[in-house]
C-alpha cells in the first residue's frame, strides 16, 4: 500500500511499540501532526523542545523502552541538542525526529533551516538525514535498533518536508541489517574465568557498579552475585539503585561526594570488579591513586570505555547482564561454597570505616537542612517512588540521603550534568507510569531552567511533585567559591527568584511552602495527597555544603569530611 | 609515533565528516588523509596518518570501529605496508635550469606533465622520504607551487614484493 512519509512514520512508531511521543509542532512537520490527529499514539505537547527530549529520556530510563520526541526544523531541532547530549553521555535510548526543509532547499539558508545532522553528530550515537521517502521505513527501523542495542544511546532522524509528504510503498523491515555495526554481547569465557580466578585470590574485593548495570537490566544477577560471595558493592551516581541501597553490603556512592567507606574501600581493595561503569573523573579523582593496589576487571559493552582512563588488568567486552549471569553460574561450583567467609576481616574493616565517619547533618530547631528534606521524602514515601533530580547540591543530597533499593527509579543527569533535566525527565517517567509517585528533587536555580513544563504537567495531568531545596544560591558553585575562591560569591546568589507557591498557582498547580523544620513532613504529606502536580518550596539553610567532598584532582581517599 | 590507518567505510554522504569529527572532537590530529571509492562502489577507503602514544592510538582505533558507518579499521605497521603519495610541483624553468630539472625528474622516475614558457610542472609519486628528497633538490631551482595528496597505503603481499 502506498503511504506518505508522515503515515509511514506513524505506522512505524506503532510497529516499534511506541505509545507516547513528546513533541512540539511547527511548519515542516505539520503533515506528521495531521496524521497524529487521528492516531492512537499519545502526543504530549511540551513547552520547549529541550523538555521534549528530556521527557523522552526520563520515559526511557524509567521504563526501559525507547523514548521518542518529535520536533520541527531549525530552532525546534537545535533546541534538542542539550537533551541529546544528556542522553548520549548517560547512554539512554531515545529517538528524536526533527523536521527539515525540503531537500532541494537544504544548504540554501532556507527559513528555519539548520544542519542538525552536522550539529548533533558528536552528541548522538548515530544520526540520519532521510533523502528519499523510499528509505524512510528502513531508517526508522535502524534508528530504533541502534538506540536500544549495544551501548544504548540517542539517535536523530532528520526528515525533510518532501520526504514527509512524498509517497511510497510501505514495507516495514523485520530486522535492521547494518554491516558496520555488530555489538559484542557475549563476554569472552576465557576472560570471565580469568576474572573469577583473580577474584578468588583476593581478600579485599569491591564491586564498582555503574549505569550499565541498570541499562542492561542486570541488577538482580549482580545483587545475587555480590550477596552470595559477600563482596561489598559501591555504585556510581548513575548506578544508584542497581544494588539495594539498604543492603549491609552496600557502601554507598563513591567519588567526589561519595561515602568515606566507599572511597576508603576502593583505595584499599586488592580487586575491583567494574561493571558497566566508565571511570569518570568525578569517580576516580587523581588517577594514579585510584585503587592503586587492585587488580582491575572491567566489564563493558563498549570497548572504547575500557582502558580509556584507568589501566585494566582483565577487560571483558560484553553485555553486563550476560557476563554477570555467566559469572553467577560459575560461582555455584563447590570451590566457591565457603569462599565468602574469607572476606570477614575485610567486611569488618569496612564497618570500622563506616563508624569512623557516618554521613550526617545537624538538624537544629530553626533552619531546615536540605538533607533533612531528602530524608523525609524517603521516609514518607518509604522510597516507593521514582526520583528525578536536577543538577548541583540538590542532586548530591538526593544521591546521598535517598536510599534507592530498585533500579530505574533514579533519573539524574550524570555525565553531562544538565541543569533543567529533572523536571521534564520526571514528566516522562510519570507518563510511562501514571500511577506511581514521581518526585523531582530540585534547586531553586535548576528548576528555573525548565519551569515552563509546569504547563505540560497540568495539561496532561502528570502529577509530578517538585521539591525545591531553595537556598537562594547556585549552591554547588557557591560551595566551590567558598572552598577554592575565598568566599567570593561571584554571581551565584539568585537575588531574585519567583514566589514558587504563586508560580505553581499561576500554572494551575498546587504550591506549598515550608520555612521551619516541623513543617516539612506536613508539606510532603499534603503534596502526596494532592492528585495533581505540586511545587514544594523548602526554604533551606543557604550555607549548607555537600560533604564529604574530594577536591577535583585529589585522590578519593583525601576527603573533606566536615 | 606515527600511524597509518586505513578505514573502510560506507560510501555515503557525511561519513568523512564523522571520521574527521571524531579526531577534532577529541583533539587528535590528522596529518594526512585521502579517500576514494573501492572496487565495490558502496564502500570507500580512507587512508589517514596520525600521531600518538599507544593509548591514544588504541582509543583512535576503538573509536573509529565504533562508528556505525565504519566497516573495518586497520592500523598498518611500519615496514609491512606500501605507502605512496603524489606530488605536483611547478618549477621555474630557465634555459639554465631546464636540463637539471629534467635530470632530477628522470632520477626520481617522475614526469613533466605541463610546460609553459617559464615553468615545468612535474609529477612524482613515492613514499614520504622520496617526496621530501625531490622537493629538497628542486627547491634551489625555484619552486613556484606545490600540491601533495595524502598518503595511500596497502599491506604488502604475503611474501613481500619489491
Amino acid at each position: 500500500m502506498e503511504l506518505t512519509g508522515a503515515e509511514i512514520l506513524v505506522e512505524s512508531l506503532k510497529k516499534e511499540g511506541v505509545h507516547t511521543l513528546f513533541g512540539y509542532p511547527g511548519g515542516v512537520v505539520l503533515s506528521v501532526y495531521d496524521v497524529l490527529f487521528h492516531s492512537d499514539i499519545r502526543h504530549v505537547l511540551v513547552r520547549h523542545e529541550q523538555g521534549a527530549v528530556h521527557a523522552a529520556d526520563g520515559y526511557a530510563r524509567a521504563s526501559g523502552e525507547v523514548g521518542v520526541a518529535l520536533v520541527t526544523s531549525g530552532p525546534g531541532a537545535t533546541n534538542t541538542v542539550t537533551g541529546l547530549a544528556t542522553a548520549y553521555m548517560d547512554s539512554v535510548p531515545i529517538v528524536v525526529f526533527s523536521g527539515q526543509v525540503p531537500t532541494n532547499l537544504i544548504g540554501n539558508d532556507a527559513f528555519q533551516e539548520a544542519d542538525i545532522v552536522g550539529i548533533t553528530r558528536p552528541c548522538t550515537k548515530h544520526n540520519f538525514l532521510v533523502k528519499d521517502v523510499r528509505d524512510l521505513a528502513r531508517i526508522i527501523k535502524e534508528a530504533f535498533y541502534l538506540a536500544r542495542s549495544g551501548r544504548p544511546g540517542p539517535v536523530l532522524v532528520d526528515l525533510p518536508k518532501d520526504v514527509i509528504v512524498g509517497r511510497t510503498e510501505y514495507v516495514y523491515p523485520d530486522a535492521a541489517k547494518m554491516r558496520g555495526y555488530n555489538p559484542t554481547y557475549e563476554g569472552h569465557i576465557g576472560q570471565i574465568k580469568k576474572a573469577l580466578k583473580a577474584l578468588q585470590e583476593s581478600r579485599q574485593p569491591v564491586i564498582y557498579a555503574g549505569g550499565g548495570v541498570v541499562l542492561s537490566n542486570a541488577s538482580r544477577d549482580l545483587t545475587e552475585f555480590a550477596r552470595q560471595l559477600r563482596v561489598p558493592v559501591t555504585a556510581t551516581l548513575m548506578g544508584l539503585g542497581c544494588f539495594p541501597g539498604s543492603d549491609p553490603l552496600f557502601l554507598g556512592m563513591l567519588g567526589m561526594h561519595g561515602t568515606y567507606r566507599a572511597n576508603m574501600a576502593v583505595t584499599h581493595c586488592d580487586f575491583l570488579l567494574a561493571v558497566g561503569a566508565r571511570f569518570d573523573d568525578r569517580v576516580t579523582g587523581k588517577l594514579d591513586e585510584f585503587a592503586p593496589g587492585a587488580r582491575i576487571v572491567h566489564v563493558d559493552i563498549d570497548p572504547t570505555s575500557i582502558s580509556k582512563n584507568v589501566r585494566v588488568d582483565i577487560p571483558i567486552v560484553g553485555d553486563v547482564k550476560n557476563v554477570v549471569k555467566k559469572m553467577l553460574g560459575l560461582v555455584q561450583a563447590e570451590e566457591w561454597k565457603d569462599w565468602g567467609a574469607n572476606l570477614a576481616p575485610w567486611n569488618e574493616q569496612i564497618l570500622a570505616w563506616r563508624d569512623h565517619h557516618k554521613m550526617a547533618y545537624d538538624q537544629g530547631p530553626d533552619v531546615i537542612k536540605p538533607q533533612f528534606v531528602v530524608e523525609k521524602l524517603w521516609e514518607v514515601t518509604r522510597g516507593d517512588c521514582i526520583v528525578a533530580t536536577e543538577v548541583g547540591q540538590n542532586q548530591m543530597w538526593a544521591a546521598q540521603y535517598f536510599t534507592l533499593d530498585q533500579p530505574r527509579c533514579w533519573l539524574t543527569s550524570g555525565g553531562l550534568g544538565t541543569m533543567g533535566y529533572g523536571f521534564p525527565a520526571a514528566l516522562g517517567a510519570q507518563a510511562a507510569f501514571p500511577d506511581r509517585v514521581v518526585i523531582d528533587i530540585a534547586g531553586d536555580g535548576s528548576i528555573q531552567m525548565n519551569i515552563q513544563e509546569l504547563a505540560t504537567a497540568v495539561q496532561y495531568r502528570l502529577p509530578v511533585k517538585i521539591a525545591v531545596l531553595n537556598n537562594g544560591f547556585l549552591g554547588m558553585v557557591r560551595q566551590w567559591q567558598e572552598l577554592f575562591f575565598e568566599k567570593r560569591y561571584s554571581h551565584t546568589r539568585m537575588e531574585f527568584a519567583p514566589d514558587f507557591v504563586k508560580l505553581a498557582e499561576a500554572y494551575g498547580a498546587l504550591g506549598l511552602r515550608a520555612e521551619r523544620p516541623e513543617e516539612v513532613v506536613a508539606v510532603i504529606r499534603a503534596a502526596l495527597a494532592h492528585p495533581g502536580p505540586v511545587i514544594m518550596d523548602f526554604r533551606v539553610d543557604p550555607e549548607q555544603g555537600v560533604y564529604p567532598m574530594v577536591p577535583a584532582g585529589a585522590p578519593i581517599s583525601k576527603m573533606l569530611l566536615v | 609515533m606515527k600511524h597509518t590507518i586505513s578505514v573502510l567505510v560506507e560510501n555515503e554522504f557525511g561519513v568523512l565528516a564523522r571520521v574527521a569529527g571524531l579526531f577534532s572532537g577529541r583533539g587528535f590530529n590528522i596529518e594526512s588523509l585521502s579517500v576514494a571509492e573501492t572496487l565495490d562502489p558502496t564502500v570507500s577507503l580512507i587512508t589517514l596518518v596520525t600521531r600518538g602514544d599507544e593509548q591514544i592510538v588504541e582509543q583512535i582505533l576503538k573509536q573509529l570501529n565504533k562508528l556505525v558507518n565504519v566497516l573495518k579499521v586497520t592500523d598498518m605497521q611500519e615496514g609491512e605496508f606500501l605507502a605512496r603519495e603524489l606530488l605536483l610541483v611547478k618549477v621555474n624553468a630557465t634555459e639554465q635550469t631546464k636540463p637539471e630539472i629534467l635530470r632530477l625528474v628522470d632520477i626520481f622516475r617522475g614526469k613533466v606533465v605541463d610546460v609553459s614558457p617559464k615553468t615545468y610542472t612535474v609529477e612524482v609519486t613515492g613514499d614520504e622520504a622520496k617526496i621530501r628528497a625531490v622537493l629538497e633538490l628542486l627547491q634551489p631551482l625555484g619552486v613556484k607551487e606545490v600540491v601533495r595528496t595524502g598518503k595511500v597505503a596497502m599491506p604488502r603481499g604475503r611474501h613481500g614484493s619489491p
